[in-house]
């Protein structure tokens, strides 16, 4: 099997694996970061989201051979020890139910504050509307992406 | 209202002086009477977790864990449970640290989640073991002081007499956990708490922010294959043969196996319906190093499948259900008075039919468990809302004793109820005690929505007469597919407040897996009959608020011992939530729409606010107010609350399942809508203040949510939905030209 130097977090890593498996999966099951969720492997919800080079990303639609040579940050890389804004507000509003979708909530989100610190209560909706929780955490995720907002703005 | 009737003494609790790591166990046992020799191990790792509903432990540094018994599911119980604990014992919260809880499985507890009862239930037991530890605690320092315990008062861990003199929790510790455990300990007084009321964020949060392993899927062992099951694609195929040939041969392909005999066999002996759960099929299991590598290999086996029954299309269905309500051949679960005669003597009769569809759990986290089985041990890991029946499922199933099956639960992304059943335990089981290697069974999400066992599509008929400007009768025909309402549901508003009164119902048994999901039967039922009522009060030309609260009115000082419902409650809250919501007074091109509803022994009335724009009507707002009694977390109160009127909210406006020739046409997100962030109302959650025991919470908001919204459409467009989903009708969605001017 082809092998792989991949930039997760910082520190290059090497994967044998076949070309066609997404990134997702060299996350989870090579390389241990099981922060990344799977939720449906077609790009329609968000779960897995990453960055690629600073922009959100699904990771369950990205092979492995298309991803080499750039910059991957997951939820583990995010911060040192949850310090990042978003993570800070999503602390703060008590933002999860049962968890499973923050994650890439959270990753969506500090991506999509990088680029527009500002953000409208629309441009925030549009920004989140790829992110499905089932739970329907909505509005706090909403509101925790108002307050992040107002940290790093 | 009283919430349990149990009673609680000396034997129910259980401490251990001798813990190797020092400090004071205490534990408390429901069912001890059946078991009452329990002994707590030195060593804590070992502590059998199914000889406790609930645990403390407190260490020489006055340290304070609490062991969570119910597995959580996005419903808060990890946090709420241990709250209970925490207000008794006296402790301050931020000092508590929650761990979830093993099962071992040797006796029966309630450790499960569903039907939103675990605070109900845990309210007494919970507290008890909180108070019970804190006077030991309390004996130790009077002891020590040599005062009397009834001069000590405590406050967040620290122990002070009558002279001012103080003992922390630590220091007495030791001698605590000598004393005999107290009877009759007294309580606290809702007035008195500290803990109970105040915002606990999620217990877990700093994990979950942090990507921390936290659910099934991200359990992993060394040496641990992934396996993923070939499935029949339809309902009513079974497997003949397959070919994997070019599966085998794929990269990370370890094994591929046939299973599903072990269940076949089982049900001939008559041991448990397996088949039920997990089909009739035999299904072909791949086993490889990774998951993607699993999942991916499945696609290669070219499997041939033959008809057993009949592939059923929605359609067909449809049939069935309108059949079974046009026809005479019903179950009567409630009869008042002679409707017929009531119906004979109507000024006025209104009858409707309310049409739902299956709908899968689709929680986040897709089906997963973890199983190794070895000729000592069964260990199973992961996400189940009913450990203690999985457990002993499993143990049945390969002819293993009980005791050997040790089980861990994890945090479960969503249950919604798909997790009350054990189908994929019992598939991990059979795989690892086939592959004897540790095993974690993985469903794509297709195989998620595919392979569910849904809330039933139903269709209820109502029927009302009305006399001399009353309603003189009210007849409920229920057709369901699997099973009908069960339990109190017939005795639900309006039973009790209509003289003649029917709840009829029949069932269509299909070949397609149905059961609980998120307030089964009353998540469709409370649209149906919150529908009606508008109907029947625009019918009668009364106010649709008045005619609900005239009705409750009706109820008060029932003595029908079925009907569990507080008139006065209903009444409260509907008042509260006319007021809240500016009922009535809303400016123009807000339209509203009204339900109230009861279930899982909350109150609950909802308006919804819809505005239209771009000229389609759009749920803006919904006011949502609710009495479940002293609420425990108000911070996680409200996420449920908001959560569950989004959900009814989702569901009622997109979700749909449908079946053609017995294969669900959605198997994944881009062909099944689930509400998302820019379809979603604000939800302004109110609630209710009083001192009743804490009822249910995880279910209650979402039922009258479809009713409101039904309801409120019905204002903005003139045109009623009676059936779900109503995105399925955009012609009734549009908008008279008269409001989009106004
Ligand atoms: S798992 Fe990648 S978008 Fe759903
Ligand atoms: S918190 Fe459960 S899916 Fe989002």
């Amino acid at each position: 099997m082809p092998k792989y130097d991949i930039n997760v977090n910082g520190i290059t890593k090497s994967v044998d694996v076949a070309e066609d498996t997404p990134l997702l999966w060299v996350l989870r099951d090579h390389l241990d970061l099981l922060g990344t969720k799977y939720g449906c492997g077609i790009a329609q919800c968000g779960a897995c989201t990453v960055h690629l080079d600073g922009n959100a990303v699904r990771s369950c639609s990205l092979p492995i051979a298309s991803v080499a040579g750039q910059k991957i940050t997951t939820i583990e890389g995010l911060s040192e020890d949850g310090g990042h804004p978003v993570q800070q507000a999503w602390k703060e509003v008590d933002v999860p139910q049962c968890g499973y979708c923050q994650a890439g909530q959270i990753m969506t989100a500090s991506a999509f504050l990088d680029k527009n610190p500002n953000p409208t209560s629309a441009e925030i909706k549009t920004a989140m509307h790829g992110n499905i929780c089932r739970c329907a955490s909505y509005t706090r995720i909403h509101k925790a992406v108002e307050i992040a907002a107002t940290k790093i703005g | 209202m009283s919430t349990s009737s149990i009673t609680f003494n000396r034997r129910s609790f259980i401490r251990t002086s001798s813990l190797a790591s020092g400090g004071l166990l205490i534990g408390f046992n429901l069912f001890t009477a059946c078991k009452p020799k329990v002994q707590p191990p030195v060593d804590i790792s070992q502590l059998n977790f199914n000889d406790f509903n609930a645990f403390i432990k407190i260490a020489d540094n006055g340290a304070v864990t609490i062991f969570s018994p119910n597995p959580e599911i996005g419903q808060g119980v990890k946090t709420a449970m241990p709250m209970l604990i925490a207000e008794e014992l006296d402790v301050a919260w931020k000092n508590v640290y929650v761990q979830q809880g093993i099962l071992d499985t040797e006796n029966y507890t309630r450790q499960l989640a569903g039907g939103s009862q675990s605070i109900r239930l845990g309210w007494e037991p919970l507290r008890q073991t909180g108070a019970t530890a804190r006077q030991m605690l309390v004996n130790a320092a009077a002891a020590k002081w040599g005062v009397d315990p009834s001069e000590c008062t405590t406050s967040e861990g620290v122990i002070t007499n009558a002279k001012g003199e103080t003992l922390g929790y630590g220091d007495v510790v030791k001698e605590a956990a000598a004393l005999e455990v107290p009877e009759n300990v007294t309580l606290k007084k809702p007035k008195d708490f500290k803990v109970i009321g105040t915002d606990a964020p999620n217990v877990d949060i700093d994990k979950i922010i942090t990507g921390k392993p936290l659910f099934g899927l991200d359990y992993k062992v060394e040496g641990m294959v992934y396996a993923s099951v070939l499935r029949p694609p339809a309902f009513g195929k079974i497997l003949d043969s397959y070919d994997d040939t070019k599966a085998k041969a794929m990269p990370g392909v370890l094994d591929v196996i046939r299973i599903g005999e072990k269940a076949k066999e089982l049900s001939k002996e008559g041991v448990g319906n397996w088949t039920v759960t997990l089909g009739k099929s035999d299904k072909v299991v791949v086993i490889a190093k990774t998951t993607w590598e699993a999942l991916k290999a499945k696609e290669a086996i070219s499997a041939t499948w033959v008809d057993d029954s009949t592939l059923e299309s929605t359609e067909f269905q449809d049939k069935q259900l309108l059949g079974l309500l046009d026809g005479k051949e019903f179950k009567t679960l409630r009869k008042d008075g002679d409707i017929n005669k009531a119906f004979s003597q109507a000024d006025k009769i209104l009858e409707r039919t309310y049409e739902s569809p299956f709908l899968p759990h689709n929680c986040m986290e897709p089906m997963n468990f973890f199983a190794n089985i070895t000729d000592e041990k069964i260990h199973l890991v992961g996400p189940v809302q009913t450990p203690e029946f999985a457990a002993t499922a499993v143990a049945g199933m390969l002819g293993r004793d009980v005791k050997d099956v040790h089980l861990e639960m994890t945090r479960m992304g969503g249950g919604f109820g798909r997790r009350l059943y054990g189908d994929f335990v019992y598939e991990v089981a059979e795989i690892a005690n086939a592959v004897k290697k540790p095993v974690k069974l993985v469903f794509s999400r297709e195989d998620d929505m595919t392979a569910g066992t849904y809330r039933p599509a139903i269709k209820y008929r109502i029927k009302a007469a009305i006399r001399d400007g009353k309603v003189s009768a009210y007849h409920l025909k229920e057709a369901a597919i699997g099973g009908n309402m069960y339990g109190l549901i017939p005795n639900f508003f309006p039973a009790g407040a209509i003289e003649n009164y029917q709840v009829d119902v029949a069932n269509y048994q299909s070949n397609i897996t149905t059961g609980a999901w998120r307030a089964p039967y009353t998540n469709f039922l409370a649209f149906a009959e919150q529908s009606f009522f508008d109907e029947l009060a625009e019918t009668m030309e009364v106010d649709r608020i008045q005619l609900r609260l005239d009705l409750l009115e009706k109820v008060k000082g029932t003595t029908d011992e079925r009907i569990e419902y507080s008139p006065e409650r209903m009444q409260n809250v509907i008042k509260v939530a006319v007021d809240k919501s500016g009922w009535g007074k809303k400016a123009d091109g807000i339209y509203q729409g009204f339900a109230a509803y009861y279930c899982h022994n909350s109150h609950v009335a909802e308006v919804a606010d819809v505005e239209i724009e771009n000229g389609m009507p759009v749920v803006k707002k919904v006011t949502c107010v609710v009495d479940c009694g002293i609420v425990v977390n108000p911070l996680g109160a409200k996420n449920q609350i908001e959560g569950g009127v989004i959900d009814g909210v989702g569901h009622a406006m997109y979700g749909d399942l449908t079946f053609m020739e017995g294969q669900p046409q959605s198997q994944n997100y881009d062909k099944y809508r689930l509400i998302r962030m820019g379809e979603i109302p604000v939800v302004e959650s109110h609630l209710i203040q009083n001192e009743i025991a804490p009822t249910g919470l995880g279910e209650p908001t979402l039922p009258p949510a479809g009713a409101a919204v039904a309801n409120a459409l019905k204002a903005a467009t003139g045109n009623r939905f009676t059936q779900q989903p109503f995105s399925k009708f955009p012609e009734l969605m549009q908008v008279p030209a008269k409001a989009i001017i106004g």
